[in-house]
């Protein structure tokens, strides 16, 4: 174990670097000799260092690689360096970084490997450090997996606090004294008689400063920043419509676009007719690419006015044409030589289970739409010597490798300017919209590009939540739950998501299982086994990924086994859970919501709890049947992060995860017939809204030890928590989402 | 054809006058706050003010605007707010933040007709502007505090 951990700290060598006018700190790249590096002989640009702060004469830049997609990572990363660089991070600019293998993100790993989270045993700390050599290998600089804290906790305060120890090794030499006599404050020095020497005033001389990397991370009972409210630094912009996103680049003598792609996703277009498209007004190019068609113009609208008017002629689906192929791909999917997994099998199942089990259930889980509220879009302009792209995307390293591979060029010569995005949930791990401008801007070399899909387009080539379907049985005895097996059929999503970027996948699936196999309960004879159903329509990851339909399975069958024990379903949840810090937030929200207190007839609530990405969340969800259909009057929900980093953060992903998680759970479902999605926009992919939106409250734990982030475990529980409180108050049992097939909601 | 906005007054003759007010606020006049999330008046992130009413600037074709056209970018700005904006920012209420111009324009709307509103007022006024990041809790919040202050402020 010592070995692998060691590589993996070592890893975290933070220095500095001379750059133009001034000075830059961050992580040295994996295998760069670091022991005497000649920092100021580097050549500019030449620098092996990726950097977390740069300060120039002018201006203090944080540099916070992670990718702003709504969840608050920029705050939250430059809130992490702020605390130790002293430094408010109102008063400074921040950027994401360029694409670079330095920026990997390490925390991705603890979801890949065959360990519970709850697991602390030397076999799976070392299974996630020596993870940690692919994931850098890769270069992933990704932004998922609710990661962006875990990962940068220690980094970005470690860089922080670096640039402060040279900021005020190369004040001493400047002014004769001694380093212990002087402090930092508000982005300065403060020499002993008062003189506040700002960061920038200092840079020329930092840059010559030997980097002082003997830090000590400053004590949590002293941070100013971590831990305490702290107004977003986007909230002003995002509040007076000054913040740009990806859909408002300018770049001079841009052109507009849009895009047909076939609308069965992934097959080719076959022929064309485009004479129609070619005259209309403003059109100048209709440009061929794999699978369809773009059409160039001098604004959006005429562009997508050319694109509908284009006749098509496309392929047939590479998938089932209607959903009856899909569902029946995934109930033949139950058997032997389809087992992915079996990572949970205590005691003797097939025995406790040989005679009549006293549930035996099946689960459906539909496709879903990430659909954030910015559709992709992506600005390229090629000329032969190097292409640029703006874009809003988690994966910055794909895309710049997926350009470089379509224009030809060394990836070095294609830049990739991270833009902010409007909302993500896992869609702008994909990079489709990025290819298809690149193929648009090669055919006007020098032009910027900027392709906007429609709503249509997007929703219709979503790379959807997986389908998924699960069997459950399972036997009770004595008011308690004795048995349980869960056999949980999806296809796999890492293996579809993985493949677009030409990344093998050896292994089993965990995502197959995630959230259900790792739940921290102890139960006699208790198995959870994945199956890998064939590949149907392209999938890829949605906010919580396969926790968020196996949270729903597994959470589901044990509310309806603890019924079935006539158990209370608080109380048989905290005897069977083996974990203290999911235990904790169960007894939070049986706390919070006086659970086991009187109701009103046709009011019931029901508890959910998945404990995903290493993070325990526990929910009540309160509904009340009306003249008009049911409503969900209250939650409260409760999850143990380790750490809360950003308060007002963390209570807004938490409610908007319940939101999320709800939302789609009561009216979300991507249908295909004919090989084409059958909603293309909102009207007919429905989420909640306003006035479904029940009050959420919140409490934060912090006893789990490890930091972890919170953008996804609170999604997980509330399709179950919803499923169980419906059936509380109406003794009817939901086992397939959306919920509105079945009972009709206020709305 | 002549189009005011934000106080602004533009000639647009080369326009198609079926061409959305939306398309052409953003890419012919360069205005950026009104943001495209559906193009069919199912997510209100385009909403817009026409003579003081909130109006879904995809579905009105620029030829047939009645009135002047007020954006997010009119309605106040970083330093002097508007106090919907203000109670907006208080509460923290973006995510993304893709769909706040139009919430705030719709709030704004609704604040100027209504300065009291009840909760199922605002949840009528309220739920055609779709937020996926879930932000409807400090939503209701925020108009609750702009209402207020509005109130107070008078």
């Amino acid at each position: 174990m010592g070995r692998a951990k060691t590589i993996a700290r070592r890893t975290f060598l933070v220095g500095s670097v001379a750059v133009a006018g001034g000075v830059a700190f961050g992580v040295w790249r994996m295998r760069t000799p670091y022991d005497n590096p000649l920092m100021a002989d580097l050549p500019e640009g030449a620098a092996a260092l990726t950097p977390y702060v740069r300060i120039t004469g002018d201006a203090i830049t944080l540099i916070t690689p992670r990718a702003d997609v709504g969840q608050g990572a920029v705050s939250v990363q430059a809130m992490l360096i702020a605390e130790e660089l002293d430094v408010d991070p109102a008063q400074v600019a921040t950027e994401f970084g360029p694409p670079d293998r330095a920026y990997w993100n390490t925390a991705l790993s603890d979801e890949a490997v065959p360990f519970r989270s709850t697991d602390k045993g030397w076999l799976a700390e070392t299974a996630r450090d020596v993870m940690d050599a692919p994931m850098k290998l890769l270069g992933m600089q990704i932004t998922g997996g609710s990661t962006t804290v875990p990962d940068g906790y220690e980094k970005l305060r470690r860089a922080g606090a670096v640039a402060r120890e040279t900021l005020k090794a190369a004040a001493a030499r400047l002014h004769g004294q001694s380093v212990d006599r002087l402090g930092t404050k508000g982005g300065a020095v403060i020499l002993p008689d008062g003189t506040r020497l700002r960061y920038e005033s200092l840079a020329a001389e930092a840059a010559r400063t030997e980097p002082v990397t003997d830090v000590v991370l400053r004590d949590p009972s002293t941070w100013r920043l971590v831990g305490h409210k702290m107004q977003r630094v986007d909230i002003v912009a995002k509040s007076t419509g000054r913040q740009a996103y990806g859909i408002d680049e300018e770049q001079p003598g841009m052109l507009h676009a849009a895009i047909r792609l076939n609308p069965a996703q992934g097959a080719a277009l076959r022929g064309l007719d485009a004479s129609e498209a070619k005259a209309m007004r403003g059109v100048k190019k209709i440009v061929e690419m794999p699978g369809g068609v773009g059409v160039i113009a001098d604004n959006t609208w005429r562009a997508m006015q050319a694109a509908q008017a284009i006749k098509c002629d496309w392929a047939p689906a590479p998938y089932p044409t209607g959903m009856e192929g899909h569902w029946q791909a995934l109930a033949e999917g139950f058997t032997p030589e389809r087992q992915d997994s079996r990572l949970r099998d205590d005691g003797d199942v097939e025995a406790a289970l040989d005679r009549a089990a006293d549930i035996d259930v099946e689960y459906r889980a539909p496709y879903l739409a990430h659909a954030p509220l910015e559709p992709l879009n992506a600005t390229v302009r090629y000329t032969p010597e190097r292409t640029d792209i703006w874009t809003g995307t988690q994966v910055p390293r794909f895309v710049q490798g997926n350009a470089a591979a379509i224009t030809g060029q060394d990836a070095d010569d294609v830049h990739v300017h991270v833009r902010v995005a409007g909302g993500s949930f896992g869609h702008r791990l994909e990079d489709a919209v990025v290819r298809h401008a690149t193929h648009l801007a090669m055919a006007v070399p020098g032009r910027p590009v900027k392709l906007t899909y429609s709503r249509e387009e997007d929703m219709g080539h979503e790379f959807p939540r997986q389908i998924a379907m699960a069997r459950g049985r399972g036997r009770v005895s004595g008011g308690r739950v004795m048995a349980y097996d869960l056999g949980i059929a999806m296809p796999s999503i890492i293996a579809s998501q993985m493949g677009r970027q030409a990344i093998p996948t050896p292994g089993p699936d965990l995502q197959i299982v995630a959230g259900a196999w790792d739940q921290p309960f102890a139960i006699p004879d208790y198995r959870v086994t994945g199956y890998r159903a064939p590949a149907l329509a392209p999938v890829s990851s949605w906010r919580s990924v396969g926790a968020s339909t196996n949270g729903f399975f597994h959470d589901c069958l044990l509310d309806e086994l603890i019924h079935a024990a006539g158990a209370d379903p608080l109380e048989e949840r905290l005897r069977l859970c083996r974990h203290a810090p999911s235990r904790a937030v169960l007894e939070a929200v049986g706390e919070m919501s006086g659970w086991g207190g009187a109701l009103n007839a046709g009011q019931g609530r029901g508890i959910g709890f998945c404990l995903s990405f290493g993070v325990p969340c526990a929910q009540v969800v309160e509904v009340r049947e009306t003249g008009d259909g049911l409503r969900i009057a209250r939650v409260w929900v409760a999850a143990d992060v380790g750490r809360i980093v950003d308060p007002v953060n963390f209570e807004a992903q938490m409610q908007g995860g319940v939101a999320w998680g709800l939302g789609h759970a009561m009216h979300g479902a991507l249908t295909y017939a004919d090989g084409a999605v059958e909603q293309q926009n909102f009207d007919t992919f429905r989420s909640m809204r306003l006035r479904e939106c029940p009050e959420i409250a919140v409490r934060g734990l912090e006893t789990a030890g490890k930091i972890r982030g919170i953008g996804e475990p609170p999604v997980p529980p509330a399709a179950p928590a919803l499923a169980n409180a419906i059936f509380a108050a109406t003794g009817q049992r939901l086992r397939e989402m959306p919920f509105d097939r079945e009972v009709a909601f206020v709305g | 054809m002549r189009l005011t906005v934000n106080g602004t007054e533009h000639t647009l003759d080369e326009l198609e006058p079926e061409m959305p007010l939306l398309w052409t606020l953003r890419d012919v006049l360069g205005v950026h706050g009104p943001k495209y999330g559906c193009g069919i008046a199912q997510c209100g992130a385009c909403t817009v003010h026409i003579d003081g009413q909130a109006v879904r600037s995809c579905q009105v074709p620029v030829g047939d605007v009645w009135g002047d056209v007020t954006t997010i970018e009119g309605l106040g700005t970083p330093g002097a707010p508007h106090p919907v904006q203000a109670a907006w920012i208080e509460a923290q209420v973006a995510q993304c933040g893709y769909c706040q111009s139009g919430q705030i324009m719709q709030a704004a709307s609704l604040l100027a007709e209504v300065p009291e509103p009840s909760d199922a007022e605002i949840d009528d006024a309220m739920s055609g502007n779709l937020c996926r990041c879930g932000t409807y809790p400090r939503i209701r919040a925020a108009v609750k505090a702009a209402a207020r202050a509005m109130r107070e402020g008078t």
